[in-house]
């Protein structure tokens, strides 16, 4: 999402406009969720950080929608257009979400030569500078390959071409995307300040008081890629994988087979390549969770 | 002029290859790494004449540093927040040293609770180490900011280090339109370093840094250097006046934005502060007569200009980012000293603290900020200090602790 934002930042600097953008996130974490900020103006931009009235989300990962801590559907008002990057169509989302304004969902990429991850990004930004109208065509395929520039050319190409194709899919749309009204000072909502108390000091400590709360975070959901296990090939020697899982997510079974905790493996890969007879298999997080779906079992 | 998207960590990796900067002493730290990162491949790549080694710590690159700049070499160098505090004792032994060099740090909230995002606690931590310091609000400034800083600390009469200092994440990992100079024009502007008499030499030994014992000696010096730190503050209207003729950029020590005939004056510090500015705007909209300060020069501290700018206005309030625990803002306590007895002062001078560990501050907080001080100017009573907090922030709270089996109290159930 980070290139996403840098793509469509280079576009809109590319027509002429002021542009900020900027990744945020917290845990330094391979596929832990990440936002990414653009904004874009006629004028010099003093506002800065996150956006709280956005007046275009695009959802990059649909599983993220569920989860509050993610805060998707912060700050959207009557005019935020809500993108969603989704196997599901626009009629499920809206029946879902219950959201004040229109919401699209854009066809996951099938990938060729390049990632389906990398083309994501680029299929949003084509659709997303498709929406916001403003972005010709010439200009967003000379931000996508500046922003790409350290790529194989096959790779830059697939991009582009997901970019463009997502462009055209969303041309009955075109400038759907209003910019929102500056906040007033006139009428604005006061904040709801607090005052702060003095708390006991053993209560006011950044103390968890109770083990394995972690637990409860299901960082599972940040899985791009799953590892699974071929029992088949598994010669059980447990302590390998088990011992070089960074997050503790592979457990020995009484039997002397290693388990994958799905809850909580965050899809690092490390046991794919640590494991002697090669009987982890890499299978993308989306496919096998259709096939969950489908009853069949990882 | 081209304008180039960059992060205000590639700005600041720039402002060191435009310097022109002969070495480069490192140690990574988020949000900083970007820096080093670039400036190692640039070196690695032919396209930076300078050296760039990997220390163990900021202690040890802090020193590095001050020794390769007694030496006579350009010295570039970056850090943050627990950086910054674990080579803080070089940074008050540098400094005494009487060498130029400079150092950018990007803000990041103090430990504990360890956090990544930021506030200005790691660079206040600083402000008495000798250590000159200028605060970014955007990333031109950034570059704009390392360009003047290495003629401020290089100028014969200061001869002191310069801290750059931009907000991690809100400029470290934000890109922004920026002008980078022909390189032929920023060396022209920068100039060679000059350093002076009895530059150390392997082959020439001098003593640096000697000791002193008695407070005669050891006042001379430390008083020298303050000086020097206050002269700086002239140095830097000179540089800033020759960097706008030559670049057509104005950065004057302290920004007023609005200010000539505001009532009231808002007073920010770093990348916050252009939030600032946009409620200015909207409150300007709204028919108030509001204006906003910014201090980019921070030491020196720019009393003058801040008497001058306050003189006769109904409000101040001084948004600080940063928490001198059991005291308050620190910002505001030296405005507070900066204008006492002056003569007509504010009506009242207000206190607000906000934007720690990168908590947001809103443009509704702010626009309650000034009427605030609206009244407050009118009444001429200034409300006690706040602490800016929402109940939803506090609500989020008391269930991270209900998570944390944080035992409970009366006022929660």
């Amino acid at each position: 999402m980070k290139t996403a934002s840098r793509m469509l930042g280079n576009a809109f600097l590319l027509e002429g406009f002021e542009v900020q953008d900027a990744p945020r996130y917290g845990a330094e974490r391979r596929g832990a969720p990440i936002f990414a900020y653009v904004r874009a103006s006629g004028q010099p931009i003093n506002e800065r950080g996150i956006i709280r009235r956005p007046d275009l989300v695009v959802v990059a990962d649909d599983t993220l929608v569920g989860i509050p801590a993610a805060g998707v559907m912060d700050g959207i008002v009557e005019g935020t257009v809500l993108l969603i990057d989704s196997a599901e169509g626009e009629v499920v989302w809206r029946r879902r979400l219950n959201a004040p304004g229109p919401i699209l969902s854009l066809p996951l990429p099938t990938a060729t030569n390049t990632s389906a991850q990398l083309l994501l990004g680029a299929a949003s930004v084509g659709a997303a500078a498709q929406l916001l109208g403003v972005i010709s065509k010439a200009s967003l395929e000379a931000g996508i390959r500046d922003e790409l520039v350290d790529l194989k050319p096959d790779a830059v190409e697939d991009n582009v071409a997901a970019a463009l194709e997502a462009f055209e899919r969303m041309t009955p749309h075109r400038g759907l995307v209003a910019e929102g009204a500056a906040a007033s000072a006139d009428a604005y909502s006061p904040p709801d300040w607090v005052e702060l108390t003095t708390e006991v000091g053993a209560r006011a400590a950044p103390v968890i008081e109770t083990p394995l709360t972690s637990l409860q975070v299901r960082t599972g959901l940040w899985r791009l890629l799953r590892p699974v296990i071929d029992y088949d090939r598994c010669n059980r020697c447990s302590w390998i994988c088990a011992s070089f899982c960074p997050d503790n997510a592979i457990r020995v079974r009484d039997d002397g087979a290693p388990e994958i905790d799905y809850e909580h493996c965050k899809g690092c890969m490390i046991c794919v390549m640590q494991c002697p007879p090669h009987a982890i298999d890499t299978v993308p997080e989306r496919e096998a969770r259709e096939k969950e779906r489908e009853g069949a079992h990882p | 002029m081209t304008r180039t998207l960059l992060t205000g960590n590639a700005v600041a990796a720039w402002g060191a290859r435009l310097a022109d900067v002969d070495y480069v002493p490192a140690f990574p730290i988020t949000p900083q790494t970007e820096i080093i990162e670039l400036l190692s491949r640039w070196s690695a790549e032919g396209q930076l004449a300078a050296r760039v080694v990997m220390l163990e710590s900021e202690h040890s690159m802090i020193t590095a540093a001050g020794a390769a700049a007694a030496t006579g070499a350009r010295v570039f160098t970056a850090t943050s927040s627990q950086g910054l505090l674990y080579g803080m004792e070089m940074l008050y032994t540098v400094a005494g040293w009487r060498v130029p060099l400079v150092m950018v740090n990007v803000s990041r909230g103090l430990a504990a609770p360890i956090t990544l995002e930021p506030d200005h606690n790691d660079i206040m931590a600083a402000r008495d180490s000798g250590f000159l310091q200028i605060h970014c609000a955007n990333c031109q400034e950034v570059l704009d900011s390392v360009l003047m800083a290495y003629r401020l600390s290089e100028h014969a009469e200061v001869r002191l280090p310069v801290i750059v200092n931009l907000d991690g994440f809100y400029l470290s990992f934000t890109r922004e339109p920026v002008e980078l100079p022909e390189p032929t024009d920023a060396a022209a502007f920068v100039g060679a370093f000059a350093p002076g008499q009895a530059p150390l030499r392997a082959g020439h030994p001098t003593a640096h840094a000697v000791a002193v014992l008695g407070g005669g000696p050891y006042s001379y010096f430390r008083y020298e250097s303050h000086l020097a730190a206050l002269r700086a503050a002239e140095v830097y209207d000179q540089v800033a006046a020759e960097f706008d003729a030559t670049f057509g950029r104005h950065h004057p020590a302290v920004e007023a934005y609005r200010a000539d005939d505001a009532e009231v004056l808002l007073v920010m510090l770093g990348s916050f502060a252009t939030k600032a500015r946009e409620a200015v705007d909207r409150l300007r909209e709204a028919g108030r007569r509001v204006g906003l300060l910014r201090p980019r020069l921070y030491r020196p501290f720019p009393a003058e200009a801040f008497r001058a700018a306050a003189a006769g206005r109904s409000a101040v309030a001084v948004i600080d980012q940063n928490l001198s625990l059991g005291f308050g803002g620190v910002l505001y306590g030296e405005l507070a000293s900066a204008l006492a007895g002056m003569a007509p002062p504010p009506r009242a001078l207000l206190s607000f603290v906000g934007g720690l560990g990168g908590r947001d501050i809103s443009l509704e907080e702010l626009f309650e900020i000034a009427r605030v001080a609206g009244e407050a100017g009118e009444s001429g009573q200034a409300p006690p200090p706040r602490l800016l907090y929402t109940r939803a922030e506090l609500r989020e709270m008391r269930k991270l602790q209900a998570v944390a089996h944080v035992a409970r109290t009366a006022e929660d159930a």
